[in-house]
């Protein structure tokens, strides 16, 4: 999309939540009270080649602009509706559907209210390359990571997003910007996925793999390398090409790779520092404490000049650089209005909580989540660095279907991917294939048990169930000093 | 009786559902509108090289309302409308949609689109690889519309609300001052698809779904504990509002409340290998994650290797490896009235029909389009299905469910001697072959000398999907009532990500030899 075409798209984004507020005034003009209304218009153009086989498969465009409204009447009988309609009647419609589905809720005694205007900061903005970016681009970047890979099997995918968001309210925000971002994320296989003998069980190396992943995720095109991306997957896949080493089931310390630590955080995330989770309970977050290692640092940081974030959330609010954990502290916890506004009413005793600016989905099902999540790098050098100071443990490059099993203790089961590898007296010994872990993440970053690792990478991901787009997050390695394997094909 | 309960609770009253209708030609429900907008888009895409092509035009709406602790908390309502086409040129696939389109202009623009992609695809060949075909399937004319006798947008918002609020007010009074969430919802979906494709298919579908359930949380001092009905998403189908009159929510509140808060203080569940016995729901589940997924097609083929992963199945195996012992009987059954994964025709105009999966224990049939069909040298598609205009249709799930057994639940619980039952899923993963698979429920029972004994909490079992299949010795669904065909309304898969409903017929069951309360 040229410079132009996205002036014209802002444009008629500004257009539509104005004919949207216009239309409440008009049809809720009649009632007993006053109506709240915020109005959101995305428009939002995804697309993503991807490849299998070492040659593009799928190669998909989605050109869409959302409209979602949500009103309350009283103070409290809210709905929320959505269409990616645009006509005046469709909007209309959408108007007259809110305020129709309000009139027949009950009274939400836990109705925030609106986030009235305030300054938005000015975000990260989008890169017009980016933005205007076609197949034949995306192509290009796979056709690099293939050919890196030198003769490997390879799979992934290439994309490209531009997201043009405002958003308005009655109670007189207005607000728009737009953002992009670019993902290369791809895997290399030095081995045939083997197949099984017939057998009732299947044979001791069943899930052996050869996989090496190459990921990254950045603001412009110009920020990726893919021929960088698609040489690693390809060394850690031939680095696997090996008989896998014996391991038993139980606690050993562990080096994660980024990718690794990336599931860690967005897990965590999602859960322990989801200010959903904090009022309901599920969070086993301690604000305050000293719960985590003194090297962690975690930011939700939107407004970094690299963010792909919009410098506002659904309901408008302003983005800013919220510190969630300071050297190892619980600070704050993501919320939307909603959760932040439950937090203050039941946590008075409490040091104020600042209300985030949280990704917060309007069917409500997820909860507010991080936007651009950070965990700062430390002082433990290089992967090769942390691996140097394991006598025995494991290297561990990429987590997989990681699912929380305690909420409060944040227990998560799940296995590991393309590539994990036995360390003996610092050195990686060889392969040992999929392992299962069962582990308290808590646990796994007390005091005592981590160090961090100097380089962090920024890695693409999908922090809520079904999101179309992907979040940059920004992880360094890290060392664990306990991290419980409790299953696979080698044990 | 064991709580497994029925989902077709005590309203024994409700509507019945009628039965899904074919027609020659498309439902009222989708206008001629669309499939003229359809037709337009995929003469374009002809016209710019295309040698193949498609178009849907969908219009689905969705309603979803959640209360939690007495209160609405969320009532919404979104309609989704575009326009999704494919092309093949010469061998590379495209795939453009565009929301909201405003005319022919809009639809031809998409199609054209879809070949510039498909053109950018043939730069990046599979090495070695041969022509793109497609399994031939006769083009299509026809309707399908799913039964309905509640249309679930019809049901006063007011008897939605008062259903789900009351509910959670009864939870909480049940389970006491340990119940920190009790929540209930309720979703339906109405999607009305033209398909057309340039080999003359001009298919239209209604299809509406609906759905409803209901969970509690009891925060003790140190861990959560969670009890859902029917299911712990919900129990969902393609049918009408009927359906959650047949759930009778408000009749299981009470229990799952107390139950929730006596997991709390119940012994945890022991640690070792014994016999197992799964409910009907965590079956589906089951089924779902370690037969559904491996039996993927495109997953076989390597097509989703960076991402959901490949599949431990080899396909030079199909038709002699043994999947499971002979009790294990799945099949692809897309015709099944009512179920969450049923349609008359997938989403490339191929018409539902059911097929084998794995029959007596020996795998014999995989989930397919026409082009993975095609290429794998296999004789059915049928297994295509989009999340929407937006999406590209892909290999998914449609309805994948183990036959009833020779038993009933009581049977196998009298001939356990030692052994656990475990019900309702709280968590679930597995690995990117669908081999390795750990899932945690949330209650379970000891079974000792043929009878259930105390509650267990913080049930979990591990196992190899094959080992696991060949160790299943019992199986229910010899009584009214214990197999029912599950809906899964939450199955990611591809990139971009799509969601899919699948259903999936299952009855509680048992394996032997089953490592159980795994720790972390």
């Amino acid at each position: 999309m040229s410079a132009d075409q996205q002036h014209d798209t802002a444009r008629r984004l500004d257009a539509v939540v104005e004919r949207v507020l216009d239309e409440v005034r008009r049809q809720g003009g009649s009632g007993a009270g006053p109506v709240e209304a915020v109005v959101r218009a995305d428009h939002h153009r995804l697309a993503l080649t991807r490849f299998a086989g070492s040659g593009i498969h799928q190669n998909t465009e989605d050109d869409r602009t959302t409209v979602h409204l949500r009103v309350a009447l009283d103070g409290g009988r809210s709905a929320s509706v959505s269409t990616t309609r645009t006509t005046t009647t469709a909007l209309a419609d959408l108007v007259g559907a809110a305020l129709a589905a309000a009139r027949l809720s009950p009274r939400d005694a836990a109705w925030p209210g609106l986030a009235g205007p305030a300054p938005v900061p000015a975000g990260a903005g989008p890169d017009d390359a980016t933005a205007g970016a076609g197949p034949g681009e995306r192509a290009a970047l796979v056709a690099a990571f293939v050919e890196a890979a030198g003769g490997l099997e390879t799979a992934g995918y290439a994309q490209t997003t531009l997201l043009t968001g405002a958003v308005a309210d009655t109670a007189g925000l207005h607000a728009r910007a737009a953002s992009t971002g670019a993902v290369v994320d791809g895997i290399a296989r030095a081995l045939p996925a083997p197949g099984l003998d017939g057998t009732p069980g299947p044979p001791a190396d069943a899930s052996f793999r050869a996989d090496g992943v190459g990921r990254a995720a950045a603001r412009s095109l110009a920020g990726l390398d893919a021929a960088a991306l698609g040489a690693r997957a390809a060394r850690r896949a031939r680095s696997q090409a090996a008989s896998a080493q014996p391991l038993r089931r139980g606690e050993l310390p562990v080096v994660l790779e980024p990718s690794a630590v990336l599931d860690v955080v967005a897990g965590l995330l999602s859960s322990t520092f989801s200010g959903r989770g904090l009022v309901e309970g599920t969070s086993g977050v301690r604000l305050g404490e000293q719960q985590l290692d003194p090297v962690l640092t975690l930011l939700d940081d939107p407004l970094d000049p690299a963010s792909t974030a919009l410098p506002f959330d659904t309901e408008g609010t302003p983005a800013s650089r919220t510190e969630l954990v300071r050297d190892g502290v619980p600070r704050a916890v993501t919320t939307d209005r909603r959760t932040a506004a439950a937090l203050r009413a039941t946590r008075s005793g409490l040091p104020a909580l600042p209300t985030t600016a949280g990704a917060h989905d309007a069917s409500d099902t997820w909860g507010p989540v991080a936007q651009a999540p950070v965990l700062s790098p430390g002082g433990g050098g290089s992967v090769d660095d942390l691996v140097a100071g394991l006598e025995h443990g494991l290297l561990v490059c990429d987590l997989w279907y990681t699912r929380l099993a305690e909420a409060r203790r944040s227990v998560w089961t799940g296995l590991t991917r393309n590539g994990t590898f036995l360390v003996r007296d610092g050195e990686v010994v060889g392969p040992v294939g999929v392992l299962r872990f069962t582990q308290s993440y808590l646990e796994a970053l007390a005091p005592g048990a981590v160090t961090v690792g100097s380089d962090a990478e920024a890695l693409p991901r999908a922090l809520t169930f079904g999101a179309a787009g992907t979040a940059r997050v920004v992880v360094p390695p890290l060392r664990l000093a306990r991290w419980n394997v409790t299953g696979g094909a080698a044990t | 009786m064991l709580s497994t309960a029925s989902p077709t609770g005590a309203a024994g009253s409700a509507t019945a559902t009628p039965p899904p209708t074919a027609t020659p030609d498309p439902p009222a429900a989708v206008p001629s509108a669309a499939f003229d907008l359809a037709a337009r888009a995929v003469e374009a895409a002809l016209a710019a090289g295309a040698r193949f092509a498609d178009a849907r035009v969908v219009d689905r709406r969705h309603e979803a309302l959640t209360a939690r602790d007495g209160d609405l908390r969320q009532l919404s309502q979104t309609t989704e409308a575009g326009i999704g086409v494919r092309a093949l040129v010469g061998d590379g696939w495209g795939f453009a949609a565009l929301a909201d389109p405003t005319g022919e202009r809009d639809a031809r623009a998409t199609g054209e689109r879809a070949v510039a992609a498909a053109r950018a695809s043939a730069v990046v060949r599979r090495p070695g690889a041969g022509p793109v075909e497609l399994l031939p399937v006769p083009p299509q004319r026809g309707g399908w519309s799913s039964g309905c006798a509640r249309d679930p947008f019809e049901v006063p918002l007011a008897e939605k609300a008062d259903l789900l609020v009351g509910v959670t007010h009864a939870v909480r009074k049940a389970g006491g001052a340990v119940i920190g969430v009790a929540e209930a919802l309720s979703a339906a979906w109405d999607t009305r698809t033209a398909y057309v494709s340039s080999e003359g298919a001009r298919v239209g579908q209604h299809v509406r779904e609906t759905g409803a359930g209901m969970h509690c949380l009891a925060l003790g001092e140190h861990e959560v504990q969670r009890r859902s009905y029917p299911a712990f998403r919900g129990q969902y189908g393609t049918r009408g509002w009927e359906l959650v009159d047949e759930l009778d929510l408000p009749a299981h509140a009470e229990r799952i409340g107390e139950e929730a808060a006596a997991l709390l203080t119940a012994p945890l569940c022991p640690s070792g290998e014994t016999t197992l016995v799964l409910g009907g729901e965590q079956m589906s589940l089951q089924i779902h994650e370690s037969v559904g997924h491996a039996i993927e097609l495109d997953r076989i083929l390597g097509w989703e290797a960076a991402y959901a992963g490949t599949s431990w199945l080899d396909l030079s195996r199909l038709g002699d490896l043994r999947f499971g012992s002979e009790l294990m009987n799945i099949t692809i059954d897309p015709t099944i009235p009512g179920a969450l994964g049923s349609f008359g025709y997938d989403d490339e105009g191929t018409p539902a029909a059911p097929r084998d999966a794995v029959r007596g224990g020996v795998w014999t049939g995989v989930l397919s389009g026409r082009d993975s069909a095609a290429l794998a040298g296999y004789g059915h598609a049928g297994s295509v299905r989009a999340d929407g205009y937006g999406r590209l249709p892909m290999v998914r799930m449609t309805n994948v469910g183990l036959e009833p057994g020779p038993h009933s639940l009581e049977e196998i619980v009298a001939a356990t001697d030692d052994g656990v039952l475990m019900e309702h899923n709280r968590s679930w993963s597995i690995d990117d072959k669908r081999l390795d698979f750990q899932f945690g429920c949330e209650i379970g029972w000891e079974l000792k000398g043929g009878k259930r004994g105390r509650m267990l909490r913080n049930p979990s079992y591990t196992g190899t999907g094959p080992v696991f299949w060949n160790s299943l010795d019992m199986l229910a669904g010899r009584e009214p009532g214990e197999w029912r065909a599950w809906g899964t309304p939450n199955c990611g898969k591809g990139q971009p990500g799509q969601v899919g409903h699948t259903g999936h017929g299952a009855a509680p069951a048992r394996f032997t030899g089953v490592r159980v309360g795994v720790r972390g």
